[in-house]
């Protein structure tokens, strides 16, 4: 799960551009009605939102539910939703959420602050065995709940039906983020408990679209919810169809049986879409919050030595591996993508520099070079860039044997601190679950990532930047964003001056195709934080 | 009879028996944790093991396996990983699509192989032998996807004639059922072949013709029924393969079969998923033996008699 979604693309352009600004097209205005077909190459998991965790149904889950803020339409802006207001304390501890009256459950019954609490009880609950319990370690409690010595969360509270209280046990500039995240989606509990492990293919929420059909391997069939709180969505309803080859539903969507190919263009057919003005409208392609990179295990010798890292970053020739994707990337020079908060666009990074990286392995006494092992997955094109990656490691003296198998394989072997010494991270480059720097530092950089079968492949762990960084976090006010973006800045660019655990190789485009009745702007198909956006996305006729 | 088929089943037991402790063993070693995947990317080691715990992956390997052979006599599969359904109840949600594109897929084959393969043994060594067998050979070293891809392209994308993907209708299974069929063919026709070139120089073909029968009586009633019989046997084989999922014809049609289950399970290291599609599989070709084994009697009195 958690690697399908760490393979996608929740992409991004406008930070801060609300979408009415936005320029519409003279006859490109939202249109209310009709249905459209998406289609799949792989069957969902789950519609489950404390399980659901991967870029395929991640949008349709935050279509069946809503949460107490949500994000404004292609935009990183949080907005509320279920919650009609919200007041956080002015020593940022406090948050206190006001229901929207008018929010139902698709079962008829209204949405109460019980709700709230039981759901996010239920999302840190290790018994919903769901990915999402350790976004919600800064409320008081919530990690008692987690190692299972309590069975309720103390810091929220329900003073009455309409009335939800966070305490949190430190400031945390990221909290509205984590509750508008899809594992903060209200269910409702007599119907979670009456089906159990059914629940995620019987979904009821109080979103803009209800589940009618689900049959497994082929369809499942979205309607308008009628009585949602909001005035969406613009659809009566979608299909999304299961087991489509990409290839074949970029073939259909060009004879029009197909409105939206969520599996994107195969490299196959990409180049020759793209020089087709025919294809011009139908091809979305933007920036998102991915970096790909190298991760380099600080543990191991000899890479344990900080000048054999930065030799490796000097040695890796982007511009080729770029290359190999047909130019559907740009070069990455730090940890933070361009498009997020912090991303330094003075710090050019490491340069390509072989006569330099030589330089550095002799000084580190490895003039000889040595023998290692590249991990990367299987699946093309990585093997091909694990290749080139192999050749540039050569011409300074290092041999890399490559270990390409199955993403979990290789997602296990990076979790594992005795097993992978180098780990080629495509098709599972970090993409941020929120548009803010902290998600790219704790779970990948910071100590607590760095435990089996955790996501810190390279095993970095410095309690100063740890220290750092949970500084940066507890500044919560909002008038310090600037400040805090400044900070992490220089957090990120700090450890890699000063430790090069990584080689940031580049960052990946997200492209979507879409029919040509599809109408709205390219934000809603490739959104910041929802992937596609079911309740904003139209169809013309 | 009766005893070669209890001989049978008590083979297919442990053959099953085999494969659940081969599977097992294989999975169980596999350098992935499900329980890593499934806490997700911002889990602590602490909710990593509470997972294991649960999912009952901290106990010894064979206590592991003894649950779930426990399960199995219940019919339990266990529950999907990722999907968190019952194994069981997914895999019968897919029989049918496989069943259909099974038999379907077999008749093609067949029919194909057995006209072709008789038409190359009367004409033997002649222009038409050539061409059937020179077409069988590309047929089977012809890659299924690639077979998949070109019927697609022609006869549903430009020409129109069927639908892209999907399943449902009759229209459907066409190219599916085509694709399976031409690659399988080949074998068939190489087969019925060299059976009828035997058969025809047996006495009692010379026989049958001394007596003055038709060409098409001789071959249609006393050579082709006693050319079948390695097509028995190879359907029996087909059966067993084919509910063990066509995986590629399944993934470019978007059938919704055990193949394309089977596929995705494997890529997420769904490992109940895994297991219950090769015990199901497993099983079916053991059926598959066994009812070729039993259908070949009735064929030949040759075999009734041993």
């Amino acid at each position: 799960m958690t690697m399908t979604w760490l393979k996608t693309t929740t992409a991004a352009l406008a930070l801060t551009t609300a979408l009415a600004v936005l320029p519409a097209k003279a006859a490109d205005v939202p249109v209310q009605g009709g249905t459209i077909i998406v289609t799949y190459k792989d069957d969902m998991a789950t519609l489950d939102p404390a399980i659901g965790y991967d870029w395929q149904n991640w949008s349709m889950i935050n279509g069946l539910f809503s949460r107490l803020v949500d994000y404004k339409f292609g935009t990183t802006e949080i907005v509320p939703s279920l919650a009609e207001s919200f007041t956080i304390s002015p020593d940022g501890l406090v948050y206190t959420f006001k229901l929207n009256p008018k929010a139902k459950f698709t079962n008829g019954r209204k949405v109460v602050a019980a709700d709230i609490k039981y759901s996010i009880e239920r999302a840190v609950n290790p018994k919903t065995q769901g990915p999402g319990g350790g976004f919600y370690h800064s409320i008081v409690g919530a990690d008692k709940m987690t190692d299972g010595s309590a069975t309720t969360i103390s810091g929220i509270e329900t003073p009455d039906d309409a009335t939800v209280k966070f305490t949190l046990a430190q400031a945390d500039a990221t909290f509205l983020n984590v509750l508008a995240l899809n594992f903060s989606s209200a269910v409702p509990k007599e119907v979670v408990e009456q089906d159990g492990a059914d629940f995620g293919k019987k979904p009821v929420g109080s979103g803009a679209f209800l589940l009618k059909e689900w049959v497994s391997g082929q369809r499942l069939v979205f309607a308008r919810n009628t009585d949602y709180f909001r005035e969406r969505p613009n659809l009566d309803g979608f299909t999304v169809e299961i087991g489509q080859e990409p290839l074949v539903a970029i073939l259909r969507l060009q004879k029009g049986e197909v409105d939206i190919a969520g599996d994107g263009i195969p490299p196959a057919k990409y180049l020759e879409m793209k020089k087709s003005p025919d294809a011009a409208d139908m091809i979305v392609d933007r920036a998102q919050f991915e970096t790909s990179y190298i991760t380099i295990n600080t543990t191991k010798k000899p890479f344990d030595d900080v000048r054999v890292r930065q030799a490796l970053n000097m040695a890796i020739n982007k511009d080729r591996i770029i290359r190999i994707i047909n130019g559907r990337a740009t070069p990455a020079s730090q940890v933070l993508p361009p498009l997020m908060p912090g991303y330094d666009e003075s710090y050019k990074g490491y340069p390509f520099d072989i006569v330099k990286a030589k330089q550095l392995l002799a000084e580190a006494g490895l003039k000889d070079g040595f023998s290692t092992e590249l991990w990367a997955m299987n699946t093309d094109p990585n093997p091909r860039i694990a290749q080139a990656i192999q050749q540039d490691l050569a011409a300074i003296g290092i041999k890399a044997e490559i270990k390409a198998l199955a993403q979990p394989q290789v997602i296990a072997a990076g979790g594992n601190k005795d097993q992978s010494a180098l780990t080629w991270s495509g098709g599972m480059g970090w993409i941020a679950d929120f548009p803010d720097p902290s998600d790219f530092y704790g779970p990948i950089l910071g100590c607590g990532g760095a435990v089996t079968g955790g996501w810190n492949w390279s095993w970095y762990c410095d309690k100063t930047f740890e220290d750092r960084a949970t500084k940066a976090d507890a500044m919560s006010d909002p008038k310090q964003r600037d400040e805090r973006s400044k900070v992490w800045a220089q957090i990120f660019t700090d450890i890699q001056t000063q430790a090069a655990p990584w080689v940031p190789v580049f960052n990946e485009r997200r492209v979507v195709a879409k029919s040509k009745r599809m109408g709205g702007p390219d934000e809603i198909y490739i959104d910041p934080t929802r992937v596609i956006d079911y309740e904003a996305i139209y169809a013309k006729n | 009879m009766a005893l070669l088929l209890a001989q049978r089943m008590m083979q297919a037991v442990a053959i099953l028996f085999g494969v659940a402790l081969v599977t097992f063993l294989l999975l169980h070693f596999l350098p992935a944790d499900p329980a890593a995947l499934i806490a997700g990317r911002s889990a602590s080691a602490q909710m990593i093991a509470n997972v294991r715990h649960q999912l009952g992956l901290d106990l010894p390997i064979v206590q592991q396996f003894w649950h779930y052979l426990k399960g199995l006599l219940r019919g339990d599969l266990g529950r999907s990983y990722i999907q968190r359904s019952e194994v069981a109840a997914l895999i019968a949600s897919r029989i049918p699509a496989t069943l259909v594109l099974m038999v379907t897929g077999i008749l093609v084959e067949v029919s194909l192989g057995l006209l072709f393969g008789t038409l190359a043994a009367l004409k033997r060594n002649g222009i038409a032998d050539r061409l059937v067998m020179t077409l069988a050979f590309v047929g089977v070293s012809s890659p299924q996807f690639v077979v998949a891809l070109l019927l697609l392209y022609v006869f549903a994308a430009t020409l129109g004639w069927f639908p892209m993907s999907g399943y449902g209708t009759p229209a459907h299974v066409v190219l599916p059922a085509l694709t399976l069929g031409l690659l399988g063919a080949g074998w068939y026709a190489r087969m019925v072949r060299s059976a009828m070139i035997d058969v025809l120089n047996q006495d009692y073909v010379r026989t049958a013709r001394a007596k003055g029968l038709s060409q098409s009586r001789v071959i249609l009633r006393h050579a082709l029924p006693n050319a079948l019989l390695p097509v028995v046997a190879m359907i029996g084989i087909d059966v067993g393969q084919f509910m063990g999922g066509v995986v590629v014809v399944e993934a470019v049609y978007g059938w919704p079969g055990i193949g394309q289950l089977a596929w995705q399970a494997v890529q997420q290291v769904d490992v109940p998923i895994i297991m219950g599609v090769t015990l199901v599989s497993s099983l079916a070709i053991v059926i598959g033996n066994l009812l070729a084994d039993s259908l070949a009697p009735v064929l030949d009195p040759r075999i009734r008699g041993r």
